[in-house]
């Protein structure tokens, strides 16, 4: 009755099997940006819920991305959409077949991980330009 | 060689039951967003420095309003799926995955139907 009876399938190895690398690094990346813009997107509900609402409470929401705090968890944001953006065209151009030689994986990696560094602070150059 | 096991075939369980709905969505909703981000960014960077009068203007242009209303209902269809994936793989107790999987849900409606009606509110004028 206890007796656990396995199927003759070959097993996935677990995570402490793998060397880590940059793919490694990607794909926890890729899954993390994915959460953090889980909430991420509340901060952009509570924008236009506040600008449907009032004045006082819009300005209240516009003080709380001005301030540092806010800046620093809009940067934030900006780069994990960014990051996850082009971690997703990197999985859209896996699923037509493509890239799966090891030279591409690790192309796609490094493009996707400077991509989003550097878009992200372009967008903020732009940003802090159409501000001033 | 079958490639399953006794206590599966006593409980029936063959396939996945949703097949690769999932999957497909998750797919659809990512081509979905790409262009509705470019949008997105745009919008925002336009409006950093706006007042409220000047954004609720913007919205008040339904080619705008449609495309927000778009941006909100691929991103948080997109990330329901996303979220769901991510459950599955990390909560097993029955009684917590299916709390999860349902507050999963109820958040992105509400998150969802919130911003629509903010985004309604704002183009058929305060």
């Amino acid at each position: 009755m206890s007796e656990t009876r396995k199927a003759g399938r070959p097993l996935s190895p677990h995570l402490q099997i793998y060397r880590g690398g940059m793919t490694m690094l990607l794909s926890i990346v890729h899954r993390a940006t994915g959460i953090a813009l889980y909430a991420g997107v509340l901060l952009l509900v509570w924008w236009l819920t506040a600008a449907a609402t009032s004045d006082a409470y819009f300005d209240m929401v516009q003080g709380f991305f001005g301030h540092w705090f806010g800046q620093i968890v809009l940067l934030g944001f900006t780069w994990s959409l960014v990051h996850h953006t082009l971690g997703g065209i990197r999985h859209l151009i896996w699923d037509m077949g493509w890239g799966y030689e090891l030279p591409s994986v690790e192309r796609g990696a490094q493009l996707t991980l400077a991509g989003g560094v550097i878009i992200t602070i372009l967008l903020w150059v732009i940003g802090y330009g159409v501000m001033s | 060689m079958s490639m399953r096991t006794p206590l599966n075939r006593v409980l029936g369980l063959g396939s996945a039951k949703a097949g690769t709905e999932h999957w497909w969505l998750e797919r659809v909703t990512a081509i979905a967003s790409l262009p509705l981000m470019v949008f997105l960014v745009i919008f925002v960077i336009m409006h950093l420095g706006s007042t409220r009068a000047e954004l609720v203007a913007s919205v008040a242009n339904p080619l705008v309003a449609i495309l927000l209303a778009l941006t909100i209902i691929s991103t948080l269809w997109h990330m329901r799926l996303g979220l769901q994936v991510v459950i599955e793989d990390y909560v097993h107790t029955p009684a917590a995955k299916f709390s999860a999987l349902l507050l999963n849900s109820f958040f992105t409606a509400v998150l969802g139907v919130a911003a629509l009606y903010a985004i309604l509110k704002m183009s058929f004028g305060l």
